[in-house]
Parts: structure tokens; C-alpha cells; sequence
């Protein structure tokens, strides 16, 4: 396949710097954009020129973490790769990622690290014809924005079908909705969790698929990890959840610090010490584990990349406030809520909470998913909440008919400000605090403590 | 009535059609019960098992997939149909959402087939070529002659007529509602009500909650006012969000 010239490379680069420049923001899929408009195959063409070819990876939780575990095992087997890293992970922050990598009209490195918005899986992956696809997990998010779970399994199933034999697919053999899309290829590879001892008997009412796709039965569950997770089979002998070769046969949980694992592989166990909490990481730690075998990496890359992860962006990330910690984790679906508030439940002390429910696109507008998520486990267990974003309010109701006791809330729908606020009460009780802000709700708290800096008089004084 | 009544709700097929998070209409209803010390019964009707239409006051039935509406219309015709349709003609209030609201109707055709629903009220829905009707929603109807505001989300492939004759729930102020044509959504026929507002409607708007459980429990019961301080709140950011205006959070209070 031909390159791209050297003057439209030149053109979008020139644009992307003066954009991040400026700092209005955009500059992680702004230059990319532009490149696809000056060439609209530049995504086929410049991947075209990686060696090791791409390993795409997508899923509805835990993506961008993933792609940052394998990227460290990547970078301890001394593989450069080119990785939209910054989590832009549409067309224009995949051709961002690759513009970026151009030196002299050629693009630099080794392999593709791409994470992928599902809806846009099936045209990265016609484009960039990786050598790898990790599909991961498929749960119910944004429904306004995805549509049904069933339409976009059926795509995945098409796109799966237009693949060429030797590019290899792996799944998790866990989701039931996935797990399926492998059965005509032969050499598909599959992940899962085969320690039951985190495992719930019966799915909690959040979990999203729960049928045989063949015939309609409820699927019998043997164990539960997580969601619609864990080791299912149709009572009617239709299907059933294929044994992985990658599987996490040992399970420790450390509460927040992290996991211990044992992970069996063809090539024999590898032990490691994930330093991310929940079992939700430990399903991320599994299928980066997979994708690296699929490459042929090595236990001593893959134990030691997965050691030295750290946690990506607003993905469990621990801010140093006045001497105080706030550990801040995403919200933005049921399920992945869930394991949020499993994992933070475990604590001890009482905390106190600030959640941020923003209704933006890159939310979802719509929050009706607050409802299926179980604020139950909360009850109990914390000091005092403060609902903050676009939609406040019911977050606020949502607790509150959760059982907690409304004198237990604060309801503040600028973040930034109830965000200071809700630490300086944290500080002020010496009570740990935990920070869930939905997607924009995130970017606009990091924008407002990067506008700062490191000031922690200022944080302390509030 | 007597000194505790209790509301007996029968939910329909809660396993399959839950699928904007349904479970919180169940939640307020029962909350707001036992905040007041009326009894809640919930019982969950799901494929293969019938209904006794004297059993219960209040029968609901969410959203779902439309490989779920497929999978339980037959179940539903055979089990349930006579009971629901028993139901309706006595009185009982039925909150039909989204899908559920689809298969309250005549049927509900889709690109290769046609799915029969209860025909428990003159309405029929096409799945027609075009975008999905998906955003914030809000309407408009009376209750006891005041103007009420229903606010929520909606998100349907089907566009829903009704029949001239059959009346609609209320009134788009903003939003597509039954078919993002005629201005009107949903349907409300003796105390059958369907409405396109999906999943937890009920917590985005408390008042029309204690109006089902009235019906419910007999129309003539007075509900103790509760501390309902959030739920104003939440009514009203659900409101804004449909992008009404501070005229209509005054209309929408007691
Ligand atoms: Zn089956």
C-alpha cells in the first residue's frame, strides 16, 4: 500500500501542535481528523507500515486500562509501539496516534496498541487488519449512543467473519455474549477467571445478558465473577463457556492496594502482583495477558509488565490533596459501577464520597443506568456523600432510596466547587474520601487541578 | 378500604424487560409504601406463568431488546393476554414502558416480521427506516384538572399510533414521543397508561408515582405527604435537562 505524502503528514502535524499549543484542548484526535480529511485511508496506509502489524482491543469496561497493561509488558519485551494512549479512541485519535509516530513520511515503530470505541471497532479493524483482536467485555452503556447489546454482537459477529484466518481473536470465554463469536475459528483464543472465590451464585439484576443467543433460555450460571461474567451453560446443551488457555486459576484481593494472581498459560503459570484493586482489573490484567501470548511474549515480560502498571487516567488514581489521598475512579455503567463500589465496600473505616453524574454526550445523556448500579452497598459504610455534576439531583434520590440517610447528602452541581468542598470536610474529619465522577465529569475535575498545579495550601485552605 | 392497605404489584417478565434500569420505578413505589405504612407486594410473572388478574393492583412491564419483546410476545399472548386483558376492563392499573408500551398495542411490526401484542388498547407500532427517537422528553396532561409535567428519556426504533379514538398520555412539550409527528405521547385508557418515558420514570417524577398508587389502592385514599425535597429536585433537573423552563417547574408543583 502506498504512504501518505510527506506534505499532507506535514500539514496535520503543523495543525496538531499549534492546537495543543493553544491548549483548547482537541489535540489528541484534532490533527488525525484533519489527516483523514486530506486522506481518508490514512489509518489503512500508515498501519500498513508497522512490522508486527496492530492489536486492537475493545470492550465496554476496562479498554483503556488493557491497552495500558499490555503497552508495559510491550515496553519490557523493548517493542515500540505506536498507542492512542491518551484514550482517544475513535478514528481521529487512532490517526492522531499514528501521525504522531510519522518521522520523515514513515511511520516509526514496531506495533499498533490500539484501544477502540465499540461502535467504531469494525471500521478500525477493516483498516488497520490487525494481527490481534482482544474483545474483551460487552455490557450495557449507553444506550443512546450504542444502541442494543445484541445489534452490536451481531456486528462484531460480521466483522469476525470478513477476517482473515491467521489474524488471531481472542475472547473472554466469561461473557456469554462474546464467547460465542469464536466458534468457527479454529485458532481463537480464550481468557477467563476460573477461581470461583470471588464469584457471586446468581447474576445481580444489572447483568446484562443472560440468555442462550440460540434459543432463548436463561443461561445457568455456576458462578458469577462479575455483571453477566463468570461460568455459564444453556439448559438446553446449546452452548456453553469455552475452558480458556489464559485463565487466573489463583486470586488474591488486597483491597485497594491490588491483587495477587496466578495466571495458567499454555506456556506454563505466571505469577504476579497487579497494583490495581477490584477483580474488574484482575479481568484486564487476564486479557492483557492473553493478547500478550497471542504475540508471544514472555512470562518474565508479561508478570513484570503487569507489576509495574500503573493506573491510567482517572482509572483508580490517587491525588495527593493537603496530605490527604483521594482515590478517584470512574463511573459510567452498572457493572463497571459496581466493582467500584464492591472494591471501595471493602474498606474498613467509614469514608466519605463525592460522585459527579454528568449527562454529556461522552456520558451518555441518558442516567437512567444509576438505577441498576447497587448504591445498596453503601448503605451503612459511609460518612458523608456529595452529589455533584449535571444530573445532582438524582444521583442524590438515587441514594437516597438506596437507604442511605438524607442528612448524609449534599447535593452541589458545580464540580470543581463541590469537589473542594467535599475534601476540605474529608480533611477536617480525618475521613478517608473517595472521588466517582462519570466521564466529562472527570476531564473537568483534572482540567481544574491541572489549571492549579501543585498547590496544596490551596487545597487544605478551602 | 381498610385501616393498612397494601399494594400488590405484579411485574412482567423483570428478567428480560429491564432494560433502562426499570428496577427503580419498583423502587420508589416501594419506598414510598412503607415510608407511609401501606404494605408492598411484589410479585414477578415471567415466561410460562399465569396471572391472576384479582391478585394484584398494579401490573408493570418495562423495556427491552427487541429479541426480548420477540421472545416473551408469544408467552405473553398465551399466559398472560386474558388475565391483563381482564384487568384493564376491571379497572387494575397497568404502567406499560417503552417495550412494554409497544406490546400493549395491536402488534409492533419490525423489518421481517410482526409481532402481535395484548391489544389491550388501539394502537399499533412500525419499526419505520430512519434514526431511533432518542433524548431527554417531557409531556404534558391533566390529573383532576390541573395541567401536569411528565419528565424522562426516551430511546425507541418504533414509531406508535394510536387509533382516532384512543386517547394519548399527554401532550410533547419537548421531545418525539409516540412518533415524533403528531405531539403526542404515550397512551391512557381507564387506568392503563403507556408511555415511551423509559425505565425509571417514577423517581423523575414522585408525583405521578403516588397517582398510580392511588388508583391502585382505590382512587379514594388519601396519601400522607412525604419529605419530598429531593424528589422536587429531581423532578425539576429532569425538566431542565428536557430544556423546559422555570414556568414549568412552578406548573408541575402541589
Ligand atoms: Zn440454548
Amino acid at each position: 500500500m502506498e504512504s501518505v505524502s510527506k506534505l499532507k503528514l506535514g500539514v496535520a502535524k503543523s495543525v496538531g501542535a499549534a492546537s495543543r499549543l493553544s491548549g483548547r484542548g482537541g489535540g489528541t484526535s484534532l490533527p488525525g481528523k484533519l489527516l483523514l480529511r486530506l486522506q481518508d485511508d490514512a489509518i489503512a496506509r500508515l498501519s500498513s507500515e508497522l512490522p508486527r502489524g496492530a492489536v486492537v482491543i475493545s470492550a465496554t469496561n476496562g479498554k483503556t486500562t488493557t491497552a495500558s497493561l499490555l503497552a508495559s509488558v510491550l515496553g519490557r519485551s523493548r517493542i515500540p509501539v505506536v498507542h492512542n494512549r491518551a484514550g482517544a479512541n475513535m478514528a481521529g485519535g487512532i490517526a492522531t496516534a499514528l501521525l504522531d509516530a510519522t518521522k520523515h513520511g514513515q511511520v516509526q515503530g514496531q506495533l499498533g496498541l490500539f484501544e477502540v470505541d465499540e461502535a467504531w471497532t469494525a471500521r478500525i479493524v477493516e483498516q488497520t487488519q490487525p494481527s490481534v483482536l482482544l474483545l474483551a467485555n460487552l455490557f450495557r452503556d449507553q444506550l443512546d449512543r450504542y444502541g442494543e447489546l445484541e445489534t452490536l454482537a451481531d456486528s462484531w459477529q460480521q466483522m469476525i467473519a470478513q477476517l482473515p484466518a491467521e489474524t488471531r481473536v481472542v475472547l473472554n470465554a466469561d461473557d456469554p455474549l462474546l464467547a460465542g463469536l469464536g466458534a468457527d475459528r479454529p485458532n481463537t483464543l480464550y481468557f477467563g477467571l476460573t477461581d470461583t472465590s470471588h464469584a457471586e451464585p446468581v447474576p445481580r439484576h444489572a447483568a446484562d445478558s443472560k440468555f442462550c443467543r440460540r434459543c432463548g433460555a436463561p443461561l445457568e450460571y455456576e458462578a458469577v465473577q462479575l455483571g453477566h461474567l463468570g461460568i455459564y451453560r444453556c439448559p438446553n446443551g446449546d452452548f456453553a463457556r469455552p475452558t480458556p488457555q489464559i485463565a487466573a486459576t489463583k486470586i488474591t484481593t488486597h483491597g485497594m492496594e491490588g491483587s495477587e494472581i496466578t495466571i495458567s498459560t499454555p506456556d506454563g503459570p505466571i505469577d504476579c502482583e497487579l497494583p490495581i484493586p477490584g477483580l474488574y482489573n484482575v479481568y484486564n490484567a487476564v486479557a492483557a495477558t492473553a493478547a500478550a501470548h497471542a504475540l508471544d511474549l514472555t512470562a518474565g515480560a508479561i508478570s513484570g509488565g503487569l507489576a509495574a502498571a500503573r493506573a491510567v487516567f482517572g482509572r483508580v488514581e490517587t491525588l495527593e490533596i493537603g496530605g490527604h489521598s483521594v482515590a478517584l475512579m470512574l463511573i459510567k455503567n452498572p457493572t463497571g459501577a459496581n466493582e467500584v463500589l464492591r472494591t471501595i465496600a471493602e474498606e474498613s473505616a467509614p469514608f466519605d464520597l463525592w460522585i459527579a453524574l454528568n449527562d454529556k454526550i461522552a456520558d451518555g445523556r441518558d442516567v437512567s443506568w444509576i438505577w441498576d448500579a447497587d448504591f445498596e452497598m453503601l448503605a451503612g459504610k459511609v460518612g458523608q456523600i456529595t452529589c455533584s455534576g449535571t444530573r445532582a439531583e438524582e444521583m442524590a434520590l438515587r441514594l437516597a432510596y438506596a437507604g442511605i440517610d438524607r442528612k448524609r447528602l449534599i447535593v452541589e452541581r458545580a464540580v470543581e466547587k463541590s469537589f473542594d468542598a467535599a475534601v476540605a470536610d474529608s480533611v477536617r474529619a480525618a475521613t478517608p474520601i473517595f472521588a466517582l465522577p462519570t466521564y466529562t465529569a472527570l476531564l473537568e475535575l483534572r482540567t481544574a487541578i491541572a489549571k492549579r498545579g501543585d498547590a496544596p495550601s490551596y487545597w487544605g485552605s478551602t | 378500604m381498610n385501616d393498612s392497605p397494601t399494594l400488590r404489584i405484579c411485574a412482567l417478565y423483570p428478567s428480560r424487560m429491564n432494560i433502562y434500569a426499570d428496577r427503580g420505578n419498583m423502587l420508589l413505589l416501594q419506598h414510598r409504601c412503607e415510608a407511609r405504612g401501606i404494605g408492598f407486594e411484589l410479585t414477578a410473572s415471567e415466561a410460562g406463568e399465569h396471572v391472576d388478574p384479582d391478585a394484584h393492583d398494579l401490573f408493570y412491564i418495562g423495556g427491552g431488546q427487541d429479541s426480548d419483546q420477540i421472545q416473551i410476545a408469544g408467552d405473553m399472548l398465551e399466559t398472560k393476554q386474558a388475565a391483563l386483558a381482564e384487568a384493564a376492563e376491571g379497572g387494575k392499573v397497568i404502567l406499560a414502558v417503552c417495550g412494554g408500551y409497544q406490546l400493549l398495542g395491536e402488534y409492533y411490526e419490525l423489518a421481517d416480521q410482526k409481532v402481535e401484542g395484548l391489544g389491550i388498547v388501539d394502537l399499533r407500532t412500525v419499526r419505520e427506516p430512519g434514526e431511533r427517537l432518542i433524548g431527554n422528553v417531557m409531556i404534558e396532561f391533566e390529573v383532576d384538572g390541573s395541567p401536569r409535567v411528565l419528565a424522562g428519556f426516551e430511546n425507541h426504533g418504533g414509531r406508535t399510533y394510536l387509533e382516532s379514538g384512543c386517547p394519548p398520555l399527554g401532550r410533547v412539550l419537548k421531545g418525539h414521543g409516540n412518533n415524533g409527528k403528531d405531539g403526542f405521547e404515550g397512551v391512557h385508557v381507564n387506568n392503563v397508561f403507556g408511555t415511551y418515558l423509559h425505565g425509571p420514570l417514577l423517581p423523575k417524577n414522585a408525583w405521578f408515582a403516588d397517582h398510580l398508587t392511588r388508583l391502585a389502592l382505590g382512587g379514594d385514599i388519601e396519601l400522607e405527604p412525604l419529605d419530598d425535597d429531593l424528589e422536587d429536585l429531581a423532578h425539576e433537573s429532569a425538566i431542565r435537562a428536557a430544556g423546559g423552563g422555570s414556568g414549568l417547574m412552578r406548573l408541575t408543583q402541589r
